[in-house]
């Protein structure tokens, strides 16, 4: 187990530089998760912290030891790859326990940890296979039974899960969520999934170009986003966010409807699960445009006139039609106020 | 379903008349050889172009195994290629690493300069190589062919690893690396087994080119007892006559020590080593 540092990291290709001021620490047992769209630079972040990418500014420290240019095998970290990375002309038991082939362990001694691994992953019946005879599951179990033996100091996931079908991605991400409950050993885990970062992480890391956007619990990222970046990207469906004015007694939108907040916010932002609908005159003038019925909730698509495009997520089955005029009612205490720089400003939900 | 992917037995037929006809065509070169070598000297010219030899015999092939410094020949054929080969695969796999996995300084160029040697006819740089080798006071001697062969075969070999490495994910030198291995242990224990097919290929392709080498030879060889294989196929032609069963003979024996290394090396050029290794 471990605690990790990361001090004012940065990394830079030729003079591109694709991380700065990456300043993190990672507690003991910590689930931690890096988000964020494609090529904000959380998988680049990742291998910094195995070594297999050189850090080009500041240090990296595990369990106070300075880190940064010592070589991937000394670290003491293990890593699940998202192709996998499976020794191809190795048989799954082989594959699992090279880490101690390594390090000259008998073989005698490798068949306990190996066995028990396979036996926590259902892998028992497959150890002699090769991995080419296993299903996308099975190798990324076989993966993970890899990182399991190497008995680390800390785990790293590189998008495990992103090669397998919706069903399976589930169900892995729960073994997932398992195996740390079990082991209790610092995990860092990369996804741009956000359904996987909310439901995993201890905290979640929210990159996007290259610079740390917010650091929190996945709820403190949902109910107070530091920016709009954060605000749109965590949270499924995202939320919306509306252009406002100030105006004499706060804000309101382009249609001029009013809305209580600060005269300096520009943007107001609302979460689709906290929008109700209401009669036509009441709250804020709509049309419906699409609805997508999900079962236990639907999402009702509208446009408001002059305004712009709004979802509003709604339990059950709401007895409307695309075309109809509704009224749209935020709960008030749940808008979110963003200024001119999308940075989140003090309303009166904080 | 099966019913419907049957394929209707005539185009069974002709698929397998087409492949009949493309074998005939591709061995009937080497029957000839072999009938050739087998027919008796006196029968060569009076069974013309008969597809069968009207008697059999082996003695071109004593007189070729006894009589001539085949052999010999043969012995330092086998030095130069397998020398060769030895020394173009270590290199050219050690190249073909460096070039699929490191960003270095120069490195286009490096590729370029490989490249722009192919280009030349051999006949323009005999000169100079002569020149060299002379110089080095190697002339006549078998490490000169293997010096030379080496040079002219590492470009393209160097090719063909890198390909072989470029087709290896770095994922798996990475996971051996997280697991606790150098990049030496890494390249050893996961790399290499799965570039055997391709060490396999070029080992074979430089063991040929160098095994039918005559040029180089030609012209750096002039001693009975350095020959190499090609170079003494020669002697069987003399002012006024070819010795055609003993040609071929010597020829039919060459043939063996090619096939022997294909066979000893085609379990390495099964591909599909690899497959299983990342997703897929």
């Amino acid at each position: 187990m471990a605690e990790m540092e990361l001090r004012d990291v940065r990394k830079s290709y030729g003079g591109t530089e694709v991380l700065r001021n990456i300043d993190l620490r990672i507690g003991d047992g910590e689930f931690v998760v890096l988000v964020g769209p494609s090529g904000c630079g959380k998988s680049t972040l990742l291998r910094m912290i195995a070594g297999l990418e050189s850090i080009t500014g500041g240090a990296l420290l595990i369990d106070g030891a300075e880190m940064t240019d010592v070589p991937p095998r000394a670290r003491d970290i293990a890593m699940v790859f998202q192709s996998y990375a499976l020794y191809p002309h190795m048989s799954v038991a082989r594959n699992m326990g090279f880490s101690m082939e390594i390090r000259r362990r008998p073989e005698t001694e490798r068949r306990g940890p190996v066995d028990a691994a396979a036996r926590t992953l259902g892998l028992g019946s497959f150890l002699d296979r090769l991995p080419r005879a296993l299903s996308g599951g099975q190798r990324q179990r076989v993966a993970m039974g890899r990182a399991i033996v190497r008995d680390p100091k800390a785990f790293l996931f590189d998008e495990p899960l992103s090669n397998l079908d919706a069903a399976l991605r589930a169900e892995m991400r729960l073994e997932i969520a398992r195996l740390h409950q079990r082991l209790g050993t610092t995990m860092v885990y990369v996804t741009h999934d956000q359904v996987e970062a909310m439901t995993l992480a201890d905290r979640i890391v929210v990159l996007n170009g290259g610079d740390i956007q917010q650091v929190g619990t996945p709820i403190e990222l949902y109910e107070r986003p530091a920016n709009r970046f954060v605000a749109t990207f965590i949270g499924s469906p995202t939320m919306n966010v509306l252009e406002v004015a100030p105006s004499r007694d706060g804000l309101r939108l382009a249609d001029g409807t009013p809305l209580p907040g600060p005269g300096t916010a520009r943007h107001i932002g609302i979460r689709p699960e906290h929008i109700a609908l209401a009669k036509p005159g009441e709250g804020i003038a709509a049309t419906v445009e699409v609805i997508e019925r999900l079962g236990s909730d639907s999402n009702v698509h509208c446009e408001i006139p002059g305004v712009g495009p709004i979802l509003a997520r709604i339990r059950g089955n709401p007895d409307i039609r695309p075309g109809a005029s509704v009224g749209l009612v935020p709960e008030k205490d749940h808008l979110h106020y963003f200024d001119a720089s999308g940075t989140a400003l003090p309303g009166m939900a904080m | 379903m099966a019913a419907l992917r049957r394929t209707p037995p005539l185009a069974v037929v002709g698929t397998y008349l087409a492949i009949l006809a493309y074998v005939a065509f591709a061995l009937f070169p080497l029957y000839w050889l072999l009938k050739i070598a087998l027919t008796p000297e006196r029968l060569i010219y009076s069974d013309g172009t008969a597809l069968w030899p009207s008697a059999l015999t082996l003695e071109n092939f004593r007189a070729v195994l006894f009589a001539t410094d085949f052999l010999a020949y043969f012995r330092n054929s086998v030095i130069v290629s397998l020398g060769t080969a030895a020394a173009t695969a270590l290199i050219a796999a050690a190249a073909g690493y460096a070039f699929s996995r490191f960003a270095f300084r120069g490195k286009r160029l490096v590729i370029a300069l490989m490249l722009v040697t192919q280009m030349f006819p051999l006949l323009m740089i005999i000169a100079p190589i002569y020149k060299i080798v002379a110089a080095l006071g190697l002339l006549n001697s078998l490490t000169s062919l293997i010096i030379v062969y080496t040079a002219f075969n590492i470009p393209f070999a160097t090719f063909l690893m890198q390909s072989f490495f470029d087709g290896i994910p770095k994922d798996l030198e990475e996971a051996a690396m997280m697991d606790g291995c150098t990049r030496l242990q890494a390249l050893r224990k996961v790399i290499l087994p799965l570039t055997l097919p391709g060490l396999g290929a070029t080992l074979g392709f430089v063991f040929t080119a160098a095994w039918s080498e005559l040029f180089f030879a030609l012209m750096l060889i002039r001693s009975d007892d350095t020959m190499t294989f090609p170079v003494g196929l020669l002697s069987f032609v003399s002012k006024f006559s070819v010795d055609w069963g003993q040609m071929m003979a010597a020829g039919v024996l060459a043939l063996v020590p090619s096939c022997l290394f294909f066979a000893f090396i085609q379990r390495y050029l099964v591909q599909g080593l690899t497959s299983g290794a990342v997703k897929g």
